[in-house]
């Protein structure tokens, strides 16, 4: 088994694309809705992860 | 304004009908979609499942085995064993070559952890729609 190295971003990308991929293809009904919504879940993962980083840098001072 | 009491007559789905389905999404992740000729979503689901359980145990992270102790700890831990069951064949498979790593400190087994526990909660909700589907709830 490869040991990976990853950093805390990209962990958070490939849980968020995953993620955004199974609560796409579970949640809607057309093929349509399910890429939008995949896509949105994935802007929400990615804008979450930009936003509680800039919230802990400026946090931390 | 007279209120509409509306009660569920429609006959239930056979547990012989959405019972092997959701087995076999439990079993293969994607599997109760490819059951049910949607092998594009069973691709995607297959996929997710698979490179998730994958990338945590390439990252390290441990599979729990239950503790007892305070309240915290048994949530966490017993929450960490029962969620990757959930996996599937894969979770079997990893158990059963070895895969299985110590509890250490540091980002990535921490990361490692969590998708080796998303993985099996990520099924969970294939398995959910794979119920749905077969029992008419969904398209």
């Amino acid at each position: 088994m490869p040991k990976m190295n990853l950093s805390h971003f990209e962990a958070a990308i490939l849980f968020a694309l995953f993620t955004s991929i199974v609560l796409g293809v579970v949640t809607k009904k057309t093929d349509k809705e399910r890429l939008q919504y995949g896509l949105y879940c994935f802007g929400c993962f990615v804008g979450t992860v930009f936003g509680l980083g800039w919230l802990m840098y400026l946090g931390h001072g | 304004m007279a209120e509409k009491v509306l009660t569920s007559k429609e006959p239930k789905t056979p547990f012989r009908v959405w019972a092997p389905i959701v087995a076999i999404g439990w079993l293969i992740p994607g599997g109760g979609h490819f059951l049910q000729k949607r092998a594009l979503r069973g691709a995607l689901l297959l996929f997710s499942v698979a490179a998730m359980f994958f990338f945590g145990l390439a990252m390290r992270g441990p599979l729990f085995q239950p503790q007892k102790g305070d309240l915290l700890t048994m949530i966490i831990y017993c929450g960490g064993y029962i969620a990757p069951i959930f996996s599937g064949a894969i979770y079997g498979l990893a158990s059963a070559f070895g895969y299985n790593q110590p509890d250490v400190a540091g980002h990535v087994h921490d990361y490692g952890t969590k998708f080796l526990v998303a993985a099996g909660l990520l099924n969970i909700l294939a398995m959910v729609d794979a119920y749905e589907i077969a029992t008419g709830k969904k398209d």
